[in-house]
C-alpha cells in the first residue's frame, strides 16, 4: 500500500491530501487487477506440444450448450446433434472431405428412378441395450418423427416421404394413421423408401441423426429415453444427461460398426455463456471449445495457434425482402439494396473476419458451390447502386429492417447497413425493428413485415437445393413463387445424376439472383480451439461438427 | 407476537394469488408465438404446431389456461417447461445452486461489509476509512460482469486457487468465487452504510454518557452504538437476501451457474408460460418470508418497535 499510511493527525489533513491519495490508491489497484488479469491470459498446458500419441485410451471433455433433446428425431439443435454423433450411426454419414454420403449404419443404399429407394443394413448391429439393429427399428423411429401429434422438431425432414401427409393433415383433423405407407420393411436388414417424386439428395438427407433407429425403450418411456437415449454408435451414455451440467459418454462396449472409438470416454460439460468455456479452456479444465466467439478471435489465435481452427459452416445470413410490398417490386431495387452494403467491411468491423462475404445463395463448403455465383450483384458497388435506385424509382416512406435480438451482433451490423442505405442510396427515414425472436417469427411468416428481414439458414445437409427449396421453394417463408424456379429444382430432384442436378440447381439459383428476392450477405464460421492434450482432430463443416469417435487422448 | 407472524403469513395467500394472475396475463398478453420462436428460422409444419399448442395450453383463453394452472398448482404440478421437463423438477434443482450461491454472497456480504464498516468507523480520518471507502467506490463502480471475468482470470486462471466456472466442485469451494463477486456490490453499500451510522451514533449522547458511566470501550461500541446504528443495515440485507435468492443473472451466467436467474432469463426469451409463473411464485413467497423476518428482527434490534 501507499507510504505515509499512518499519519497520527491524518483526520485533521487538509481535505484534499487524501482524496488524492485515495484516487491513487484506486488507479493503482484497479491498474493492478487488470495487469495481473491480463498476463493471466496463458494456456495452462501450453508446455506440452508434442504430437498426441495414436492410442486408444483416455478420455476428454469437450464444452457444450444445452441442447433441447437429445432423441434424434425431437432435436434439430446443433448442440444435440454433436453429442448424438457419438451415440447414434445414421444410415448413411457424410465424408468430412467433401460431404458425399457414404455407407454408416446402411451398407449400400440402391435406386434406379431416384424415387424408390432400397437400404441394406449391417447385420448383427446392436443397440448399446443388446438389442438388435432392424430395418423394423428405424421405420419405427421414422414413423414416430413424421407423425404430426409426436410433436416432434424433425417431423420436416420427412415431408418428402409416400405418406408424409397422411401423419400430418391439415388444421383440426387427426391422422388414422401411425405408419408412413412409404416404408416397407422388407426383412430384417432391408428397407424399402418410396418417395412422393424423384429426389435425387435423398441419401444426403439420411446423414441427418432424425434417421437414426430407435430401440423399443424410446416409445415405452419417452421422457427417461430422452435423458438417457440408448443408441447404435461408438459412444453410450454414462448415466443420464445432467440437465444445464453434464452428458457423459464411454466407449460403447457393443459396438462393431465400421467406426470404433480412440477415447475410451468423451466429457460433455454444459456452459450457457461461451465466454467462460473459452475461460475453461485456458484454464486446462475442458479440451474443445467449438464455438469461440467471433470477439475472440485474436486472442484464440494467438494463445492457440496449431490447436485453433476455423471450420467453415454451412450458415448463412440473408437479408430477406418483404416482396408482397409493391416498393420493392423491382429487381432493380433489390440490387441496388444489395450493392450498397459493404459485406467486407461488415465482417470485418463486427466479426473480426470470422464470418466472411457471401458471393452465392449457397454456402462457401457446399459442394457444387460456384464462388461469385452472385457476381457483382453482392459487390460493394455505391455509384452504381445509386444508379439502379434512381432507374427503379427510388423509394418513399419508412424503410423497416426486421431482425430479433437473439444476439448483440445483429442490432450491430443492422445499424451498419442502415447507415449505408442511408449513405449510398439516399433513404433518410430508415427504423430498426428488434424484438423477441418469439415476436418475429409470426410477423415474418404471416407475411406482416413492412421492410428487409434478417434471414438466417442452418444447412440440414450439404446440397445446394436444402437451400434453394428451404429458403426460395414452394410454401417458404419468403413469399417467393416462381414455376420456372419451381420446375427447375424439380428438374434437379429428379435427375439420374449427381452432376445432372447440379446443373439444374445452378440454373435454378441464377434465376433466383437475377430476381434476387433475398440477398445473400455471409458465411458464418466457427472457431473451434482445443487443450494440447488430444490429437487428431477431425471437424467438418456438417451436421456432425467434431468427429468424436477420431479423437485421440494423451493419457 | 404469534398472532402478528399468522396474520402477516395469511396476507401472503392473497398477494401469491394476485402476483401468480398478473404474471400469466403479462405472459399471455405479450404478443407473438413461442412455438415458432423455438423454431428459429425455419417455418414448422402446421399438425406440430398445432399439438404443440394444445400440450401447452396455448390454445385455450387466457382464463382456462390461469384455472387449468391454479388447478395443476394444487396437485402440486407446476407444469412442464418447453422441453417438457417438469417445472417443478427444473426448479428444485436450480433452486439449490441459487439458494447456495444466495446464501454465500449475502453472509460475505454482512460479515465483509459490516467488519469493514465499523473497522473504518472506528479509524475515521485514518488510512483504514480512507481504504474501505477507496475500495468500495471501485467495487461499486465497477460492474459485475467486468469483476467476474477479471476475479475468473485472476483466481482461476492465474492462480488456480477456486474453480473458473460450474458447480462440480460443491459447495462452499465452487461458490465462493461467484459469492464474492455477487457479494462485493452489497458489501461495498453495507460498509458505507455501517460506517456513516455508526459514526452518527458514536456522538451521540447516549454514547457519550455509556463512556461516562465508565463502560469499556468494546462495550460501549458493541452494546450501545453499533446495536442502534445496525437498523438500516439490516432493513438493507433483508431486501437484498430476497433478491439474492431470486437469483443473480450476471453472475449465474459468468460462472456457469444452472440457478433461478439463468432460467428466469431464458423463459422470459422463450415466452415459457409455466416457468415464468411458477419461478415468480416462489420468489414472491421468498420476499415474503425474508421481509417478514426483517420486521421480527428490528424488534430484537429496537426494543421501542413492537409487534401486537
Amino acid at each position: 500500500m501507499l507510504t505515509g499510511g499512518r499519519q497520527p493527525h491524518a483526520a485533521r489533513l487538509p481535505a484534499r491530501a487524501p482524496l488524492v491519495r485515495t484516487l491513487l490508491v484506486r488507479a493503482l489497484l484497479a491498474f493492478g487487477l487488470v495487469a495481473f488479469a491480463a498476463t493471466g491470459c496463458v494456456r495452462a498446458d501450453s508446455e506440452d506440444d508434442r504430437p498426441v500419441p495414436a492410442v486408444p485410451g483416455g478420455a476428454y471433455s469437450v464444452a457444450l450448450t444445452e441442447p433441447d433433446h437429445l432423441t434424434p428425431g425431437r432435436t434439430t439443435s446443433s448442440y444435440a446433434l454433436q453429442v448424438l454423433q457419438g451415440v447414434f450411426d445414421t444410415p448413411l454419414a457424410l465424408d468430412p472431405r467433401d460431404g458425399h454420403p457414404v455407407p454408416l449404419a446402411a451398407t449400400s443404399l440402391t435406386t434406379t428412378d431416384q424415387r424408390v429407394w432400397t437400404l441394406k443394413f449391417r447385420a448383427g448391429a446392436l443397440f448399446h441395450n443388446g438389442e438388435p439393429v432392424t430395418a423394423a427399428a428405424f421405420a419405427a423411429a421414422w414413423d414416430a418423427a413424421a407423425y404430426g401429434p409426436s410433436g416432434w422438431d424433425a417431423n420436416s425432414y420427412f415431408t418428402q416421404i409416400a405418406g408424409y401427409d397422411q401423419l400430418n393433415p391439415p388444421e383440426g383433423q387427426l391422422p388414422t394413421t401411425r405408419h408412413l405407407s412409404g416404408l416397407d420393411v422388407l426383412d430384417d436388414t432391408t428397407l424399402r423408401v418410396t418417395l412422393k417424386a424423384p429426389f435425387s439428395q435423398f441419401p444426403m438427407l439420411l446423414s441427418f441423426p432424425a434417421f437414426a433407429p430407435l430401440p423399443q425403450a424410446a416409445f415405452t418411456d419417452p421422457d427417461g429415453y430422452d435423458l438417457h437415449p440408448v443408441g447404435n454408435g461408438p459412444f453410450q451414455l454414462d448415466g443420464a444427461w445432467r440437465h444445464n451440467q453434464r452428458i457423459d459418454l464411454k466407449r460403447a462396449a457393443s459396438y462393431t460398426g465400421p467406426r470404433p472409438p480412440m477415447a475410451d470416454a468423451v466429457h460433455f460439460r454444459i456452459f450457457t455463456s461461451k465466454d467462460t468455456a473459452f475461460t475453461e479452456l485456458q484454464a486446462g479444465h475442458v479440451d474443445f471449445v467449438t464455438s469461440v466467439p467471433a470477439a475472440r478471435a485474436y486472442e484464440a489465435k494467438r494463445t492457440f495457434g496449431r490447436h485453433y481452427a476455423v471450420r467453415p459452416s454451412g450458415t448463412m445470413d440473408y437479408l430477406g425482402l418483404p416482396i408482397w410490398d409493391p416498393r420493392y417490386a423491382k429487381p432493380e431495387l433489390r440490387r441496388a439494396i444489395s450493392m450498397a452494403i459493404d459485406r467486407p467491411g461488415i465482417t470485418r468491423a463486427i466479426y473480426n473476419e470470422v464470418f466472411t462475404p457471401a458471393d452465392s445463395l449457397v454456402g462457401a463448403t457446399i459442394p457444387g458451390h460456384r464462388a461469385g455465383a452472385c457476381g457483382e450483384t453482392c459487390e460493394y458497388r455505391p455509384a452504381e447502386a445509386k444508379r439502379l435506385f434512381q432507374q427503379a424509382g427510388g423509394f418513399t416512406g419508412t424503410l423497416a429492417l426486421y431482425f430479433a435480438n437473439s444476439d448483440p451482433s445483429y442490432l450491430q451490423w443492422m445499424t451498419a447497413v442502415a447507415n449505408e442505405l442511408r449513405q449510398n442510396l439516399g433513404i433518410r427515414d430508415i427504423v430498426l425493428r428488434t424484438m423477441a425472436a418469439a415476436d418475429l417469427g409470426p410477423i415474418l411468416n404471416h407475411h406482416q413485415a413492412t421492410g428487409p428481414y434478417r434471414q438466417n439458414w442452418v444447412a440440414d445437409y450439404p446440397s445446394e437445393q436444402d437451400y434453394l427449396a428451404g429458403l426460395l421453394g414452394p410454401g417458404t417463408r419468403s413469399g417467393w413463387s416462381d414455376p420456372a424456379f419451381n420446375a427447375l429444382l424439380a428438374q434437379g430432384d429428379a435427375a439420374p445424376t449427381p452432376e445432372q442436378s447440379t446443373a439444374s440447381y445452378h440454373q435454378a439459383e441464377d434465376l433466383a439472383l437475377r430476381e434476387l428476392p433475398l440477398i445473400p450477405l455471409w458465411n458464418w464460421q466457427d472457431q473451434t480451439a482445443w487443450s494440447g492434450r488430444v490429437g487428431n482432430v477431425q471437424l467438418d463443416p456438417y451436421a456432425a461438427g467434431l468427429h468424436l469417435e477420431e479423437i485421440t487422448v494423451r493419457h | 407476537m404469534g398472532r402478528y407472524l399468522l396474520r402477516r403469513l395469511l396476507y401472503t395467500v392473497p398477494v401469491l394469488l394476485a402476483t401468480t394472475f398478473l404474471i400469466h396475463t403479462l405472459v399471455f398478453v405479450l404478443p407473438g408465438d413461442p412455438i415458432q420462436g423455438l423454431a428459429g428460422d425455419r417455418p414448422v409444419p402446421a399438425s406440430v404446431l398445432a399439438e404443440l399448442r394444445h400440450r401447452y395450453h396455448l390454445d385455450q383463453p387466457l382464463f382456462v389456461q390461469y384455472a387449468e394452472y391454479l388447478r395443476g398448482l394444487l396437485h402440486g404440478d407446476l407444469g412442464r417447461t418447453f422441453t417438457g421437463e417438469p417445472v417443478a423438477e427444473a426448479l428444485a434443482g436450480r433452486w439449490q445452486v441459487t439458494a447456495r450461491l444466495g446464501l454465500t454472497a449475502w453472509v460475505l456480504e454482512a460479515s465483509l461489509g459490516t467488519a469493514l464498516g465499523v473497522w473504518a468507523g472506528l479509524r475515521r480520518g485514518r488510512w483504514a476509512d480512507r481504504l474501505v471507502l477507496g475500495g468500495t467506490t471501485l467495487v461499486i463502480a465497477v460492474p459485475v460482469y467486468i469483476l467476474g471475468y477479471l476475479a475468473q482470470l485472476v483466481f482461476g486462471v492465474r492462480l488456480g486457487w477456486f474453480p473458473v466456472s460450474g458447480t462440480e466442485a460443491g459447495w462452499p469451494t465452487a461458490y465462493l468465487l461467484p459469492g464474492l463477486v455477487l457479494a462485493s456490490f452489497g458489501a461495498g453499500y453495507v460498509a458505507r452504510l455501517t460506517r456513516t451510522s455508526l459514526l452518527e451514533h458514536l456522538r451521540a449522547d447516549y454514547v457519550r454518557t455509556a463512556s461516562a458511566k465508565g463502560l469499556p470501550r468494546h462495550r460501549v461500541v458493541v452494546r450501545h452504538a453499533l446495536r442502534n446504528s445496525l437498523l438500516p443495515v439490516v432493513t438493507f440485507l433483508g431486501v437484498e437476501l430476497g433478491s439474492l435468492l431470486a437469483g443473480a443473472v450476471v453472475t449465474e451466467y459468468i460462472f456457469n451457474l444452472p440457478g433461478i436467474g439463468q432460467q428466469v432469463f431464458q423463459s422470459i426469451q422463450l415466452r415459457e408460460g409455466p416457468t415464468v409463473v411458477g419461478v415468480t411464485t416462489v420468489l414472491v413467497l421468498v420476499f415474503c418470508l425474508t421481509n417478514l423476518a426483517v420486521d421480527v428482527l428490528y424488534g430484537l434490534l429496537d426494543p421501542r418497535i413492537r409487534h401486537d
